[in-house]
């Protein structure tokens, strides 16, 4: 019998499971042939033409009444416009006058304009996506096949798809779509936006995911960031099991995360929506151990102010009031581009280039202008740290914690993503308070893997013996040292990761109870032997495997 | 021929909200209206794709041209446009 085949991987966004069949988007419109002709009456051809564009621009104003937001009403308005552009038309009727069929036209009027948008800096090559969802729906009305969207449906689904644009969302019914998986796409997508707003699981960044067949059964797991074809029914309860949803857990706090025999490892929530905290108290963490800023700042024109700033940092604290709220500065660029904060020169390689806080060194008013913020959301609630995301070297943290402390933060930390920041934690470890390692940039950098990429995700594995070494040199270099990234998430990596002198654990709310109940069934002797194993092993298929065995001993 | 150079103070550029705001501006009037880039030909101002693709940032001048009647009022509500430094939401 053939072994069955592994589960598809992805990075996984919105926390949860969902098992439903797949749809995919109806309608991938196909490109016109090129040297496709017309009959030649070029005047009934180009009014085609041009009465596709006007009708996808009507289409894209409608939906903009019904977008869920300001942003993405803007954006969809702006998709219009392009519809309606005038040199476009220009473009279209000169095409047709040489003797070129409409739809093929209409496909290379757009090239020319798409090349010099993809040619831009990274915001308007972000517009590319938008631009060729116009033309899809233009071209697709020209050749009578259905425009490209979600498709429709009375029975819960799985939505699969390449990417979904903001048009495709606005009309999307959150009580039909149980999950999403997306070929492209990160953290920040369009698509790991919505769902995290909508409070579906969601995977993106899966290779191939578009040629799953309609109507196949997946079980798609958000924390895992997998998607199991043809799951097993004990595959499904399991996951429903472990997904334990608010209203399964139990409304006494549960007790202070920790291993068998009494060492505290507290067990905090990653938040990235303000939404999110109350998931975080419901499934029993004691504080936030990153909270992700970008929310306030993305899709928006300009700097939120002071205000606004310090009341979303303010309703963190008081969710937590007797816990730590580790909030960490913006982190913006490589796939987390912000308007008002353009990289200073187009960038090849945006992972590599101007993000967190090299960005800020770039923009230290809007450093000052968060910190002050958070120095007035602080004033009174003692449970406030603060960290800066993307550190180099010791240089980068001395001044973040200068910044911090002249804003009157006296407890600054920082992330370790960067194998340098995690090679001299040691230097590192003299200027700040602490350090939390984010497991799915340091995977990154490390193993020179773009996150990005679906095609490289057997190398974002947090189980890697490198990364686990370096996560050992951040944890051993003197100050106290979190984990935050999705490492975090899974019981039996948790376990490890206190074993190589992780002093806290952050993840996704809904991975809390597994992770407290693996950890209090364990001694810390018990968690260093399982490090050991693992940093002893040569894969990380290996590693976590010599894990699991240290750990099956267990009781 | 009336030209007019403006300093772009919108701290996005002449991108989202700011370009589809001076586009549908520009369209609504009459006469061709354009805008060029220091150095590089001028394109017309009510095509969106057109602006988008000058790609200009924050602190960059571009010359704005319109002929005929009414084209003084254009170039300056236009230059109000593009003035205008923020424009997030409320």
């Amino acid at each position: 019998m053939p072994e069955p085949p592994g589960p598809l991987r992805g990075t996984g966004v919105s926390a949860g499971s969902g098992c439903g069949p797949v749809r995919r988007m109806v309608g991938t419109v196909p490109e016109p042939p090129a040297g496709a002709r017309h009959e030649g009456d070029a005047a009934a051809e180009a009014a085609a033409a041009l009465a596709a564009l006007e009708r996808v621009a009507a289409s894209l104003e409608d939906l903009a009444g019904h977008a869920p937001d300001d942003a993405g009403r803007d954006v969809l308005r702006a998709q219009a416009l392009m519809a309606r552009d005038p040199e476009l038309a220009a473009g279209v009727r000169a095409r047709v006058a040489v003797g070129i069929a409409a739809p093929r036209a209409v496909f290379e009027a757009f090239a020319a304009h798409r090349e010099a948008l993809a040619a831009a800096d990274a915001y308007l090559a972000a517009r590319v996506v938008d631009l060729d969802d116009v033309r899809d729906r233009a071209v697709a009305s020209l050749l009578g096949v259905p425009v490209p969207g979600v498709p429709a449906s009375d029975e819960p689904f799985v939505l699969v798809a390449r990417d979904l644009a903001p048009a495709d969302t606005a009309l999307l019914d959150p009580a039909t779509v149980v999950a999403f998986v997306t070929e492209n796409g990160g953290p920040t997508s369009h698509t790991a936006i919505l769902a995290r707003a909508l409070g579906v699981p969601a995977v993106v960044a899966v290779p191939d995911a578009t040629a799953l067949a309609d109507g196949l059964l997946v079980l798609v797991d958000g924390t895992a960031g997998t998607v199991h074809v043809a799951p097993s029914p004990s595959d499904v309860l399991a996951a429903r099991f472990r997904d334990r949803t608010p209203s399964h857990v139990s409304a006494a706090p549960a007790g202070p995360g920790g291993t068998r025999d009494g060492r505290r490892v507290p067990l905090l929530a990653n938040i990235t929506v303000p939404g999110d905290l109350a998931a975080a108290r419901a499934h029993g963490a004691e504080g936030v151990g990153l909270y992700r800023t970008e929310f306030l700042f993305l899709d928006r024109a300009d700097v939120p102010g002071l205000d606004e700033q310090a009341a979303a940092y303010a309703e963190a604290l008081d969710a937590f009031p007797g816990g730590d709220v580790v909030v960490r500065v913006l982190d913006a660029g490589a796939d987390k581009p912000l308007p008002f904060l353009p990289p200073s020169a187009p960038e090849a390689n945006p992972a590599l280039g101007e993000r967190g806080l090299r960005m800020l060194r770039r923009h230290p008013e809007i450093l000052a202008g968060q910190l002050a913020a958070l120095a007035e959301a602080g004033a009174g609630r003692p449970g406030l740290r603060v960290m800066a995301p993307m550190v180099t070297g010791a240089d980068e943290s001395a001044a973040f914690a200068a910044a911090c402390r002249d804003a009157g933060l006296d407890r600054p930390g920082v992330m370790i993503e960067v194998p340098a920041a995690a090679l001299r934690a040691r230097d590192l470890a003299r200027t700040v308070e602490f350090f939390s390692v984010g497991t799915n940039d340091l995977a990154q950098y490390a193993c020179a893997a773009d996150r990005q990429s679906g095609a490289l995700s057997r190398l974002h594995d947090p189980w890697q013996p490198a990364l686990l070494d370096l996560v050992a040199l951040a944890a051993g270099a003197g100050v106290p040292c979190g984990v935050c990234g999705e490492g975090a998430a899974d019981p039996i990596l948790a376990c490890v990761l206190v074993g190589l002198g992780v002093a806290s654990l952050s993840m996704a709310p809904t991975a809390i109870p597994a992770v407290r109940e693996e950890l209090a069934g364990h001694t810390l002797d018990r968690c260093r032997a399982a490090a050991a194993a693992a940093r002893a092993s040569r894969t990380a298929a290996t590693a976590r495997a010599a894990a699991r065995a240290v750990l099956a001993r267990r009781r | 021929m009336t030209e007019r150079r403006v300093k772009i103070m919108s701290r996005v550029g002449l991108h989202a909200r700011p370009a589809a705001l001076f586009v549908q501006t520009a369209a609504k009037a009459p006469m061709d209206v354009t805008v060029a880039l220091d150095g590089r030909d001028p394109v017309n101002a009510k095509s969106i794709l057109a602006v988008l693709g000058l790609d200009a940032h924050h602190g960059e001048e571009v010359t704005l041209a319109a002929a005929g009647d009414g084209a003084e009022e254009l170039l300056t509500t236009l230059e109000g446009i593009l003035s205008q430094e923020e424009h997030g939401r409320a």
